[in-house]
């Protein structure tokens, strides 16, 4: 029963939901919306115990002075003090002028926006190493690569103003984004879902069912 | 695509399932047998009531300037029209437009409600000038009961009501939405063609044929690598929570992977984002070292919770790579803008990487840093490939099919639009 | 020493540093380089602008302090057309850590075009619950947030008083960095409820929402800083993002100089062999 009961739920709620987008009544409307509101606050729940686990794991690592255990009481000392300071600032805890929010513009903000800038140093030194031309299929996506770059910045444009129309870089651009680049995107759109459907379908009949529990 | 040929082991307590799924198929279609209520009764109306002028509570207008503007002529000729498809939440009412619109009299018209053609009435909408329709959704209007419904124009004169109002206006649902009948039937083919090769894959008894996925046979590859090293092995399940079928079936790989690495005697390090997928991945770790025969050698602390913010996720993840040096990445799941800072991160550790994704706009960035990519739906199939189970390569086979079928739809579909014909377009778009 | 030697011994710090600067440099001293408006930024232009004034507009900022370069002139120059047509704009946020942000944004500018908080406009705040929030708007807006950003109640506003669900809206504009975002929004609301989408989403994303595009399930697209130059070039003005375009074209042109360079030393490498 203790897989049986966890199968049988999964199989009827699935098939409830996928119901539920055929059939508009009633009956099965306004039950569907309450598992959908009901999804809500179950995500909402799994935040507090992800937390929880977190605090949990850090402080055991900081205890036992585990290799690193500086930075896990920095992240301690991170989560302890944003919560709190959230929790006496209250209901207008996102206001100006705030101590919550002066720690999401200067720490999270600056912090979140450094690390995604990251990413433009990283393509440079990709690019450098990966677009290595050794096959005719490299050197299409080579070529196209330089195309879409140059012909999605007004560099590209400049470059290339004095071509036709038809010639210059960002109409080359724009072609390779809205023929082949699409054709293959929707390719892969298509597969990519029935592969979602064929997994989802899966596990709602319980003929996947490792994720319940490996354990027999 | 994987090509699937017959054969697979039979397991008799999995008919039980394959009857569910065809069962639910029957109902599905059993519905469009149903009439829905509004083929039964009325669907729209034209005026019922005739009743004089009422004297009921008057929508708020700003009073007329004497002597400036008269007021506007009557709307007349309002029908009503129960929205189909729905829940019996809304009527559609349409109307002829007051003579006097059109020539600065009317500045729109008030919709009013009431549940007797004498009133009170309520006013439920409103709509400017030269707009002779409105949809009452109003959530004080109750499906199956009886409105009768009236519009007034209004204008800098004044207030005028309709001659006659309408009704009696009923909101009622249907059980079954017409304009997703495509919809159905395609879903309702692809599960057909799954279940059906599930159940002959069962029934051959032989492991079907997948052509081989260089990605993943690389997995194993990278974990044997490092255990040569003599370094762990990486597993990240990507960055969505569990609602996300890359993440459900990244943690199925995980536990076809923790076996491989509880075989190898190599430690497994996974970082999670989510906390629902973190419980799981503790138990498909567990299971993985139960199966292999070394329960005794698992580790709860191999799998880790981190963060559902992206970035802290990912710098916790180059952290692991910087500090531990694992020998072997492997990126399986639902991944965004950290993808490539895991995989050129990764690369310069000097790792194997094998990474597999449905994000499309991923991929590019998976492709370049790592050693093997799977794409797309190669992520879908990898639990199948790596388990061979009859039933789970069928459900491959059946995808595969639907596949050539969703071909043909498009090549038919392309050769009568080039013709003109716009009829299969507009049926397969849903509403 | 060879092209291939010295690209084999080459510090990708180096790279880097040269990366840095060809950023840095431009945003001190623009180059001022002309923007040409591509079909999916005028599209996105002109399907605001065929708005009966006055109309509702539905904005879903769905972004967060990262991918803020791209996604804030977007919605600076989006917030600025809407007003200026006197359109009432409902934004809400579906990405978490981006509500404080958004807040910020939307203040700011209507501050600037004198318009008035539950009024003209109101930010509905962050909501967790990714596509349910989106198909519980179809129900009601104001029963899915029944709060506003502020905390106030939000069936007492008046701009809240037309306001029911997508069918009161002229338009929805989707500004998103990933998921919940564009994508869903297409799936989930384009289809069930027929209102119009324009989207603003990263330069990453922009190719995997060209389908939708091609389909017209997409009204317009701004991708990424390009996208947002345009449309402000569009609207005559010159923010955030035409600022960067200087900075990132000098990037894509040293990227493509990295390709170009790369293959040359592989093949120098490879005639050496040969020979």
């Amino acid at each position: 029963m203790k897989r049986e009961i966890p199968l049988f739920v999964t199989a009827a709620v699935g098939l409830f939901m996928i119901l539920s987008f055929f059939v508009p009544h009633q009956a099965v409307s306004v039950p569907a919306d309450f598992l959908q509101q009901s999804a809500i606050i179950i995500v909402a729940f799994g935040i507090v115990l992800g937390g929880a686990n977190l605090l949990r794991v850090n402080l055991e690592a900081v205890v036992r002075r585990q290799p690193g255990w500086t930075y896990k009481l920095v992240l301690i000392a991170g989560l302890v003090v944003t919560v709190a300071l959230g929790l006496i600032e209250g209901r207008d805890f996102q206001a100006a002028g705030t101590r919550s929010t002066w720690i999401y513009d200067q720490v999270y903000s600056s912090m979140s926006s450094a690390m995604f800038a990251l990413l433009a140093f990283f393509i440079a030194s990709a690019a450098f190493r990966a677009f290595r031309i050794r096959t005719t299929e490299a050197a299409l996506l080579a070529v196209a690569a330089l195309i879409v770059m140059m012909g999605r910045v007004p560099l590209g444009g400049v470059l290339t103003a004095g071509l036709p129309h038809e010639l210059r870089i960002e109409t080359l651009a724009q072609w390779i984004l809205d023929v082949p680049q699409n054709a293959a995107n929707r390719a892969i759109l298509i597969g990519a879902a029935l592969g979602v459907m064929a997994t989802g379908l899966r596990v709602i009949l319980g003929i996947e069912r490792s994720y319940l529990s490996g354990e027999d | 695509m994987p090509h699937v040929e017959h054969g697979g082991r039979h397991d008799g307590r999995d008919r039980v399932q394959h009857r569910a799924g065809l069962t639910a198929a029957v109902v599905l279609v059993s519905l469009l047998a149903l009439p829905a209520r509004s083929q039964v009764t009325a669907v729209s109306g034209a005026p019922l009531v005739v009743v004089p002028e009422p004297a009921a509570a008057k929508p708020p207008v700003p009073a007329p300037v004497p002597g400036a503007f008269q007021a506007p002529r009557p709307a007349r000729g309002l029908i009503w029209k129960d929205v189909p498809d729905d829940a019996g939440r809304a009527v559609d009412l349409s109307w002829e437009s007051s003579p006097d619109d059109g020539i600065q009299l009317v500045d729109g018209y008030y919709l009013m409600r009431s549940e007797s053609p004498g009133g009170p009435w309520t006013l439920v909408d409103s709509v400017t000038a030269r707009v002779a329709t409105c949809r009452d959704q109003s959530t004080s209007l109750r499906r199956d009961v009886a409105y009768f419904y009236r519009v007034d124009a209004y204008g800098p004169g004044g207030v005028t009501p309709a001659g006659s109002v309408t009704g009696p206006a009923i909101a009622s649902s249907q059980w079954f939405n017409h304009t997703r009948l495509s919809v159905l039937l395609l879903t309702m083919l692809f599960f057909a063609f799954v279940l059906f090769f599930i159940q002959s894959a069962q029934g051959e008894g032989k492991k079907p044929f997948l052509r081989r996925i260089p990605g993943i046979d690389a997995i194993e590859e990278a974990i044997g690598r490092a255990t040569e090293m003599g370094r762990p092995v990486l597993y990240v399940p990507g960055v969505q929570d569990i609602e996300d079928m890359q993440t459900v079936q990244a943690l199925i790989i995980l536990e076809s992977v923790a076996k491989t690495t509880a075989r190898y005697e190599t430690p497994i390090k996974v970082p999670v984002s989510y906390p629902i997928p973190f419980t799981i991945a503790q138990e498909m770790v567990k299971s993985g070292y139960v199966h292999a025969g070394r329960a005794e050698q698992y580790d709860p602390e191999s799998v880790q919770f981190v963060s559902p913010e992206q970035f802290a996720y990912v710098a916790a993840i180059t952290g692991v790579m910087m500090r531990d040096k694992p020998g072997a990445h492997i990126f399986l799941g639902a991944f965004f803008a950290e993808s490539l800072l895991l995989a050129e991160a990764g690369h310069a550790t000097g790792a194997i990487q094998v990474a597999g994704t449905a994000n499309a706009g991923q991929l590019p960035f998976f492709v370049v840093a790592c050693d093997y990519t799977l794409i797309g739906e190669e992520l879908f199939a990898a639990s199948a490939y790596l388990s061979g189970e009859p039933k789970l390569v069928g459900s491959l086979k059946g995808a595969d099919l639907m596949k050539i079928a969703i071909i043909l739809l498009v090549v038919v579909g392309c050769v009568i639009e080039t013709f003109g014909q716009h009829g299969l377009t507009q049926w397969l778009a849903t509403q | 020493m060879s092209l291939a030697a010295f690209f084999e011994r080459l510090d990708r710090r180096w790279i880097y540093v040269i990366m840095a600067l060809l950023v840095l440099v431009p945003l001190l001293w623009p180059l001022n380089l002309p923007l040409e408006a591509s079909p999916p930024v005028r599209a996105y232009h002109d399907a605001i602008a065929a708005l009966p004034p006055g109309s509702t507009v539905l904005m879903s900022c769905d972004f967060d302090p990262a991918s803020r370069p791209e996604l804030e002139p977007m919605t600076r120059t989006t917030l600025r057309q809407l007003f200026r047509k006197h359109c009432k704009v409902v934004v809400v946020v579906l990405y978490p850590g981006g509500a404080r942000l958004v807040d910020g944004i939307v203040q700011d500018v209507a501050r600037e075009n004198r318009q008035v908080d539950g009024v003209d406009y109101v930010n509905l705040g962050y909501k967790a619950g990714n596509e349910a929030v989106m198909v519980l708007m179809g129900q009601s807006i104001a029963g899915t947030f029944p709060r506003d950003h502020s905390g106030r109640d939000v069936t007492g506003l008046p701009i809240m008083q037309s306001v029911r669900n997508y069918s009161s809206c002229a338009l929805l504009v989707s500004l998103s960095v990933g998921y919940p975002g564009t994508k869903e929004y297409v799936q989930q609301v384009q289809g069930r409820f027929h209102i119009p989408i324009i989207s603003g989403v990263t330069a990453v994303s922009a190719p995997t929402l060209y389908p939708y595009l091609q389909t017209g399930q997409l009204s317009g697209m701004l991708g990424g800083m390009a996208g947002a130059a345009e449309y402000e070039d569009l609207r005559l003005e010159r923010g955030m993002a035409s600022r960067g375009m200087d900075a990132q074209s000098l990037a894509h042109l040293f990227i493509a100089l990295c390709i170009v360079l790369g293959n040359l030393a592989q093949w120098e490498r490879k005639r050496k062999e040969a020979a």
